[in-house]
């Protein structure tokens, strides 16, 4: 039986699935039920400073899009942070993690970009035994127009500023979670480790539109006819998190870092892959939101059967395993020559790899007057858009052309060596090849 | 004191008024909006897609579900109608599963195909509750055109024909027009009076005229039509009933399933319509499956319907074959009927079991009684009162192209002509195709 612990930054947790700062962890309530599912922590709602709360819209706080059967895709939120008095929050906070020492409690901050302000609550924070703090530096929304959540979180400088106050007011692990409305989260990533961060956590919400209102000409979720950007997240954003894990966990700068992964994760595949990926654990949110706490029961016996299948005994045997096989695009072997293969008895005949391959790519794939769809290997250019229209899963699959092959659309034999464009005769700064 | 299934001889009120409303409520209930959907997100827009090359109208059925997926039924009504002016019966009474749906990569892949007869009528339905017609009349062109019988090839001819402009005029010999949508079929895939309401809504294009009670050969000839008109499409149907050629046929009480369902689908009130005790349909079609499954439902006891074949030929669908089977009917096969036993009225019916020897009927020899008190014959319909002149092929008037018949400035389709296989489907794909024909004909 695999072991699911981890120690991330310090902080232990009894499996990899925390739930993310966001509405399942404002109170109480919601969190000591999280515990009994069987979550291994939780990052608190982001709390603000002392003082007369943030206000919500009263209105939709939430957009969507969906897929077949209107399964959720993607979300987005126009929430602030917790709108609760800072004080209720905090005795709460220390009321759960006293009842749930083994889980881990980390406590979400965003407060003005002065260190008074982070000074303040520091210590009040500590003070409830919490075992870490997340800086939210990536709210996309609301909270960024007062100049802080992704304000700060587009500033490297702030960045590292903060964070480095954090550092030297408390005890407590420093977590930084990074925004992906940037163009490079190297750079974010980089200052929060300048910084002295234990660790970075992304991706916060993407900034976005869900859909339009043609009747209010108006876009969605609409308050009173008007609607504004909100943070985006679900399945739909997996894509892009996991490469910006990924850029972060095979930077020589950061290399190392811990990484806590957000972004659609919805399975105990999904975190698995984070984790292949550098991550040290999987933060939840939009799936709970979409299915309720006892998903977790799903991913922590997937998981977990999995890595025994594997032979992985802990997390740490395949965490970042697949980070040395990230590469840039000069690198890959050119010399590497894959044909598509039809699977004519798996070959339901519904000619979609026909249509996308004729009206679209390179016209490689023949349609018999019976409907027998073939590959013509002098004309198929490896591209993959056939494996991914078919709606038969393996039913069309890559062959690797051996070395020797003849390669019938190059006339040439595939080389037995590697090759990639940093030495191809084609490339103006190729290096001579000796 | 009500009757009830086991109230002897030939009686009304079998059933209490709620059951029988159960009984012939809508076989396939329409799809709501989410269903249609969840249906709809199955359809994998197959490239030349089979279901359209199996539909005999041509529809472009991955396009119309496409439409409904993004929330355009009315665009996916038009799709359908374009080709199948009838397309909302033909959602209910099409055969889909050995038509659009059986050759459905779905059905192949899964055993599972898209719903598409369900989606069409989702779409149609849209536009018939709008009391929406999507087409208009082209402008007139001055040329009258003859249709004679207005069941689905007769007014799919007409109102395709309208489109372009021509003036016609339907004559039909029944007292309402839609033909075997509206005198045919099991009630329970036409529920709500729908097959009149279509006639009126496919009437809205204009320029149709129907008379209905004028009855070819007694209140007019085809002379006369040809005479007085630029064209004229024979759409007759087959009127006649095939006899079992058995002794006793003549009892009373032996009648054609024809009429027990034309019946049915003209009473006005079912729990007075009477129904045996025990009845025998003879026959192995869609017509003895719709008269031997509405016996079941108005409250016979006992139903057996008798096919002289084996089951793989039966020509209703193993889908038809199945939902008689599951409303009670007890389906004989490789049985033929050798004499009808009674004094006056029929009592008993003696079959013959019978093998099949490369391709041959045989008796066996051996024989059993069915007692019955209403036998329903449907082995089959045959053209009757086709007009002097015309070329007669297989019991079908001979048509070559899109239903030429020979004669000049006559055509004919549906059922009547040869070549179809006797489906709405097929009338309608015919009535549309000889419309075309004819408007090349008459502008040439």
């Amino acid at each position: 039986m695999a072991d699911l612990t981890t120690t991330f930054a310090g902080i232990k947790s009894p499996n990899p699935f925390w739930l993310a700062s966001a509405p399942p962890t404002d109170k109480e309530y919601n969190v000591r039920r999280a515990f009994e599912a069987g979550w291994g922590g939780v990052v608190w709602k982001t709390l603000g400073e002392d003082g007369p709360p943030v206000v919500n819209v009263n209105g939709p706080r939430y957009g969507a899009i969906w897929g077949a059967d209107r399964r959720l895709l993607g979300l987005n939120n126009i929430e602030l942070i917790t709108d609760r008095p800072l004080d209720v929050n905090l005795r709460e906070i220390k009321a759960v993690k006293r009842d749930y020492p083994d889980r881990a409690m980390v406590v979400s901050l965003m407060v003005p970009c002065e260190e008074d302000a982070w000074k303040r609550i520091l210590p009040r924070v500590e003070e409830t035994g919490a075992d870490g703090i997340e800086l939210n530096f990536g709210c996309p929304h609301g909270m960024a127009e007062r100049g802080m959540g992704s304000a700060v979180g587009q500033v490297p400088e702030y960045i590292e500023m903060v964070t480095r106050w954090c550092k030297q007011n408390t005890r407590m692990p420093v977590i930084v979670k990074l925004t992906p409305n940037i163009t490079d989260i190297r750079y974010p990533a980089r200052a929060a480790h300048r910084g002295g961060a234990d660790a970075v956590s992304l991706i916060n919400t993407i900034n976005s539109i869900t859909s339009v209102n043609l009747d209010l000409m108006a876009p969605e979720p609409t308050i009173d006819g008007k609607g504004t950007h909100g943070g985006y997240c679900g399945p739909a954003v997996k894509p892009i998190a996991l490469n910006m894990v990924a850029e972060i966990a095979r930077d020589a700068d950061t290399a190392g870092l811990p990484i806590s992964a957000i972004g659609g994760i919805t399975t105990w595949r999904d975190a698995a892959e984070f984790i292949a990926l550098g991550a040290g654990n999987a933060q939840v949110c939009t799936a709970v939101m979409t299915y309720g706490f006892k998903i977790v029961e799903e991913m922590i016996a997937g998981l977990s059967l999995w890595m025994d299948e594997q032979g992985y005994a802990s997390i740490d045997d395949f965490a970042g395993r697949a980070v040395p096989n990230v590469t840039d695009w000069q690198y890959l072997n050119l010399n590497y020559v894959t044909k598509a293969r039809i699977n004519q008895e798996l070959c339901i005949k519904c000619g979609r790899c026909f249509a996308a391959c004729e009206d679209t790519s390179h016209q490689a794939i023949s349609m018999s007057e019976d409907r027998v769809f073939d590959v013509k290997d002098d004309e198929c250019v490896a591209c993959n858009l056939c494996v991914n229209v078919c709606p038969v899963e393996d039913c069309i699959t890559m062959e690797e052309l051996a070395p020797g092959t003849l390669d019938e659309r190059t006339g040439q034999k595939v080389p037995a060596e590697a090759a990639d464009w940093t030495v191809h005769p084609n490339n103006p700064s190729a290096a001579a090849a000796e | 004191m009500p009757n009830s299934p086991m109230t002897p001889g030939i009686v009304a009120n079998r059933l209490p008024e709620d059951r029988l409303q159960e009984n012939f409520s809508d076989l396939h209930p329409p799809l709501d909006a989410h269903e249609a959907a969840v249906a709809a997100d199955r359809c994998y827009f197959c490239h030349d897609a089979p279901c359209m090359t199996a539909c005999p109208t041509s529809i472009d059925i991955p396009l119309f579900i496409r439409e409904i997926q993004t929330g355009r039924p009315d665009a996916a009504a038009r799709t359908i109608l374009e080709q199948n002016i009838l397309g909302g019966m033909c959602a209910r009474v099409c055969p889909t599963e050995t038509l659009c749906e059986e050759v459905c990569v779905r059905e192949v892949a899964e055993g599972k195909p898209v719903e598409i007869g369900r989606l069409q009528r989702y779409a149609t339905d849209v536009v018939m509750a709008a009391n929406d017609h999507p087409f208009e009349r082209g402008a007139p062109t001055g040329k009258h055109v003859a249709v004679v019988g207005a069941g689905p090839a007769g007014l799919a001819c007409a109102h395709r024909l309208a489109m372009y402009g021509h003036e016609v005029t339907i004559m039909d010999a029944r007292p309402r027009p839609g033909g075997l949508n509206e005198y045919g079929i099991a009630a329970y895939k036409t529920t709500g009076g729908f097959a009149a309401a279509e006639v009126d809504w496919l009437l809205k294009i204009g320029g149709i005229t129907v008379e209905n009670g004028k009855k070819l050969g007694r209140d007019f000839s085809l002379q006369d039509l040809a005479r007085t008109h630029d064209a004229v499409f024979l759409a007759i149907g087959l009127a006649g009933v095939n006899d079992l050629g058995t002794p006793g046929e003549d009892k009373d009480n032996v009648l054609d399933a024809v009429d027990f369902i034309a019946d049915l689908r003209q009473a006005r009130d079912l729990s007075a319509l009477p129904v045996g005790r025990d009845i025998v349909v003879i026959g192995g079609g869609m017509t003895a499956v719709d008269a031997a499954v509405q016996s079941k439902l108005l409250g016979a006891l006992n139903v057996a319907m008798v096919y002289r074949r084996g089951r793989e030929r039966m020509s209703a669908s193993e889908y038809e074959q199945d939902l008689a089977a599951s409303k009670g009917v007890h389906i004989i096969y490789n049985a033929q009927p050798v004499a009808v036993h009674g004094n006056g009225a029929v009592r008993e019916v003696e079959f013959e079991y019978t093998v099949e020897e490369d391709g041959k009927l045989k008796g066996t020899g051996e024989t059993f009684r069915l007692k019955a008190d209403q036998v329903f014959k449907a082995i089959g319909q045959r053209l009757d009162g086709a007009p002097e002149g015309l070329k007669i092929e297989g019991g079908k008037i001979a048509v070559s192209g899109a239903g030429r018949t020979g004669l000049a400035g006559v055509w004919a389709g549906g059922d009547c002509a040869s070549g179809g296989d006797d489906l709405t489907v097929t009338g309608v794909a015919q009535g549309r195709d000889a419309a075309e024909d004819i408007h090349r004909a008459l502008l040439a």
